[in-house]
């Protein structure tokens, strides 16, 4: 219902219950205001946005006073200003002026509005209070002192990521905002409280002191370490990225970003990128020009295709590359007449490939995440793997919605959880064919061909019962597979169970994919069994797995560190060592490149080239290059147009990244996946293996070469741990205690590391963190022995 | 939230102390269990010799499945939970308006130099802390003071001399 109200002599129609400022925010009239922002709780608290309404006795605040029909506001008269200005003046009482050493001075919301409603001399002469900084870790700087306690960080950490670190503990003059005893924030999304912090107080701690924001311009961006696709702002200073920010869409990530987000980019200025093309002569690293490095690929692909065969040659690139260097790179293997192309760096499981969607996607938005009343998530550990996804079923569940997880990693959460069953990766299948039996029984409806033999030995559970029965209730569920279920070893069975189960209850299914770009990858055609947008893949290809365990003559690398990105890293460093030529397209002179590669060419990380990410949804999200390459960096896509000129390859005549996005968008047109997969008939289920189990987790700063490489991420207590993490129950069974070593045995291969106990391992499992030393030589999800030493 | 609770403090909390709280958090709606904070601190305070650690806040917070910065703001925020050790008798003396203008300053004064200590202090034999406190709601019986539960209201150098006195 609408009702009509005047502000400042401008009628306006305004929504009936929006309050005051709402309504003249949407009439570009600005109320100074600290405490109201509007994704968060009214606290009416600063009284910054007194405003005058009439008939009204005294001054009342616009973010907490209601709409009515026929009422008259005046922001700017004389009462509504005396009094804005008498709350500026109260609230600089204990402010320091030192905004010449502040981080946040030039772009503060406190200096800005003094600018407006500040007297020019202070008349407080009494003593001002000080308060001692606070330690919130290694991203989150504190300048106690400067707080005027607007609670914005306080609501943050209960309204939107649900875990209250900060308090505003002790009262009247002796009121701060903190921890109270001291702590490192935790919370994946934590760094947004920097931004809503609209004094110094809470400002970005790898930053400080770097730029002033006059110094810095602005270019739009994309985030590029997980399947959202938030939306950023990257900071440019003395042609560095200096910092990233949130660019709103709400379509997206409203205004949030992760702490990935915000703070992965540091790896791009790492001291260790590559910035000259590189080529190894009689095992010695050698610079070069870019001439020289080129040919020098073109000559030895040319001879490994003319001695060996086409179908010697193989690619690998990261899922986070952009759309453009994906369609270049594939056209680029299939122009030489190989098919062996793919981004699936960690997936094992490929069996089922020829029956998947087009892309895998979220098989809905990311805003119709928040409206589920029912979701089960497999194999994720969502809030470290995609924040953000996270952060809308969150939404959901306070809103009421079953939100239910299945996997091998016990993750808390900061919402209601209908059910969190976690179990050895072995036994998901059978978990799953659980759910779908209870299902099944609940609808009376004929089991598809093979399940009744290969469940038979399945036991339902209460917990199958209690999924089954809030999906089958739910008027609007969803189904997700996480990035863990993705690699998980037998994906193809967990995808035909959950579509079984989305079919069987009318739910929406989806995957949570791994990298910026894998939706990207699929539609780019950088898979060995399909062209561009789907099409028949010509020549077809070898899926890595295959491509590793054949040991090709030639591989080329973009984007890869294959002893951290690969998800059998011994199999792909043998593979790399074993061949005779390795190209590796990349922005670091990483050492496993160093060890096995033959030319290292330079490019560009997605702050320094322009091109497109698809995210999980299907939407495509273009960027420009905020900063010039560093050093004699080059975009790849230009790298790769240039390697198809040299090699006479046809169809690289692309003058810009958009003329390549275009062409590939055309090809692809109004296309949309359909995620629902045909039945196939199931190994039989295993509920209680033999043995021990390894988990494998990739840590949510270990994602990629550039987070791998933010110094501050790493601090941070998701860094990942060289550790056996067991349960508490499994430690016991062990006879091992917190620190002690023990050795991990496996196809006659044996490790150590020491203990540590970790609740969010299931029962008889051992996690370790992926891309740890040693952790090579133990299969991602497999049997192990396990003994204390 | 139940595994965490076995896990953390809560077996600070001792049987009757957890009675205690249990009947306050009766009087309130199921799902408002953290409507009980302020008696669960009083209790536990109690139990602990008249002051808090944060271990038993922490606990407090784990029983009534409440965030732990919730529970420090609310202890941090009133007088009298006390985060420091105190001694066995906590005088408490109002210095608010009405017992300022009947005296309290004499009152403070004759207590500081009985007990040898200044405001905010606790002898060295643990006996006595002495605390200033905002109005305590007695002004017809000013200048007063608090002692455990009980109120001593009309203080005289000679009333307080008999009330001390008196405490073991």
């Amino acid at each position: 219902m609408l009702v009509t109200i005047e502000i400042d002599g401008k009628k306006v129609q305004a929504r009936s219950g929006a309050m005051v400022i709402e309504a003249a925010d949407e009439l570009g009239i600005r109320i100074p205001r600290f405490c109201y922002h509007k994704k968060l709780s009214i606290a009416a608290n600063c009284r910054m946005c007194l405003v005058e309404v009439e008939k009204a006795a005294k001054p009342l605040p616009a973010c907490a006073t209601p709409v009515t029909e026929g009422m008259r506001i005046f922001t700017k008269s004389r009462k509504a200003l005396d009094a804005q200005k008498a709350v500026m003046e109260f609230l600089l009482i204990n402010h320091p002026l030192d905004c010449p050493i502040c981080d946040q001075g030039g772009e503060c919301e406190l200096q800005d509005v003094a600018m407006g409603y500040g007297r020019d001399v202070s008349r407080f002469a009494e003593k001002k209070r000080v308060v001692k900084d606070k330690n919130l870790g290694p991203l989150i700087s504190t300048d106690m002192t400067r707080c005027i306690h607007c609670t914005r960080c306080v609501r943050f950490g209960e309204e939107i990521a649900g875990l209250r670190e900060l308090g505003a503990t002790g009262r009247g003059e002796h009121m701060e905002i903190g921890t109270y005893i001291e702590k490192a924030v935790q919370h994946e999304l934590s760094g947004n409280v920097i931004d809503l912090c609209p004094v110094g107080a809470l400002t970005n701690k790898p930053f400080r002191f770097s730029a002033r924001a006059w110094e810095m311009r602005q270019f739009p961006t994309i985030a590029a370490h997980d399947c959202v696709g938030s939306n950023l702002n990257a900071h440019i200073g003395k042609n560095k990225v200096l910092r990233m920010v949130p660019r709103d869409n709400e379509l997206v990530n409203e205004t949030w970003i992760s702490d990935r987000d915000r703070f992965g980019f540091e790896g791009v200025n790492s001291d260790d990128r590559l910035r000259v093309p590189m080529i190894k002569q009689n095992g010695q690293w050698k610079e070069t020009d870019w001439t020289s490095a080129l040919d020098f690929v073109a000559t030895g692909l040319g001879k490994i295709a003319s001695t060996s065969g086409v179908s010697e040659i193989g690619a690998l690139c990261s899922p986070s590359s952009t759309v453009e260097e994906m369609y270049l790179l594939q056209r680029f293997i299939r122009g030489l007449g190989s098919g062996h192309v793919d981004h699936r760096l960690r997936q094992t499981d490929f069996s089922d490939q020829d029956a998947a969607p087009l892309y895998p996607s979220l098989g809905q938005s990311i805003e119709h995440l928040e409206t589920v009343d029912a979701a089960l998530v497999i194999g994720a550990d969502i809030r470290r793997q995609q924040p953000l996804l996270a952060h809308r079923l969150r939404m959901a569940a306070l809103d009421g919605a079953n939100v239910m997880f299945l996997g091998s990693v016990g993750s808390t959460y900061q919402f209601p959880v209908a059910a969190n069953v976690v179990v050895d990766p072995r036994c998901l299948t059978n978990e799953l064919a659980g759910v779908a039996k209870a299902l099944l029984k609940q609808a009376s409806v004929n089991p598809p061909a093979g399940f009744a033999e290969s469940a038979k030995a399945v036991q339902v559970s209460a917990d199958h019962e209690a999924i089954a029965k809030a999906l089958k209730g739910a008027r609007n569920a969803t189904v997700l597979l996480g990035t863990d279920a993705i690699h998980h070893p037998d994906l193809s069975t967990l995808r035909s169970l959950a579509s079984l189960i989305a079919q069987l209850t009318d739910a929406k299914l989806g995957y949570m994919t791994e990298g910026a770009n894998a939706a990207g990858a699929w539609l780019a055609g950088m898979v060995p069994h399909r062209g561009p947008s789907g099409s028949k893949g010509a020549p077809a290809g070898s899926p890595i797995s295959e491509m590793l365990r054949q040991a090709l003559k030639a591989y080329v690398l973009l984007g890869v560190e294959p002893d951290k990105d690969c998800g059998d890293v011994r199999a792909a460093m043998k593979a790399m060592r074993d061949a005779n030529f390795v190209v590796a397209l990349t922005a670091y002179q990483s050492p496993s490149l160093e060890q096995v590669a033959h030319v290292m060419l330079p490019v560009a990380p997605f702050t320094e080239t322009s091109g497109t990410f698809v995210n999980a949804e299907g939407r495509w999200q273009s960027f420009a290059g905020a900063v010039a390459p560093q050093g004699d960096a080059r975009p790849a896509w230009k790298v790769l147009r240039v390697l198809g000129n040299v090699m006479h390859i046809d169809g690289f005549e692309f003058m810009s990244s958009e003329e390549v996005r275009d062409e590939l968008r055309t090809r692809v047109g109004n296309a949309h996946p359909d995620n629902k997969t045909r039945w196939h008939p199931p190994r039989p289920f295993v509920s209680v293996p033999q043995g021990f189990t390894r988990v494998t987790l990739v840590a949510p700063h270990s994602v990629d070469a550039i987070v791998r490489r933010s110094d501050a991420l790493q601090q941070t207590t998701d860094a990942p741990t060289f550790a056996a993490l067991v349960s508490d129950e499994t430690a016991r069974e062990l006879s091992v205690r917190e620190g002690q070593m023990v050795a991990m045995a496996q196809g006659g291969n044996e490790i150590t590391m020491p203990v540590r106990l970790d609740a969010r391992v299931p029962r008889g499992c051992v996690l370790v963190y992926a891309g740890q030393p040693g952790a090579e030589h133990l299969d991602p999800s497999a049997t192990l022995t396990v003994r204390g030493i | 939230m139940s595994a965490q609770m076995q896990a953390t403090g809560v077996a600070l909390i001792n049987d009757a102390s957890r009675a205690d709280i249990d009947r306050w958090v009766a009087k309130y709606p199921a799902e408002q269990k953290q409507s009980a904070v302020m008696a669960a601190l009083r209790i536990v305070q109690d139990q602990n010799g008249g002051w808090l650690t944060n271990e038993l806040m922490d606990a407090v917070a784990d029983y009534l499945e409440m965030p732990k910065i919730a529970v420090y703001e609310v202890a941090t925020f009133y007088s009298m939970y006390e985060l420091e050790p105190v001694g066995r008798h906590k005088i408490c003396v109002c210095t608010n308006i009405s017992c300022l203008l009947c005296g309290s300053d004499d009152v403070v004064k004759h207590l500081e130099g009985k007990l040898g200590i200044k405001m905010g202090e606790t002898t060295k034999d643990r006996r006595f802390t002495l605390k200033e406190v905002e109005c305590l709601g007695a002004c017809c019986g000013a200048p007063m003071m608090q002692i455990g539960n009980s109120y001593f209201e009309n203080l005289t150098a000679q009333k307080i001399d008999d009330i001390i006195g008196k405490l073991d």
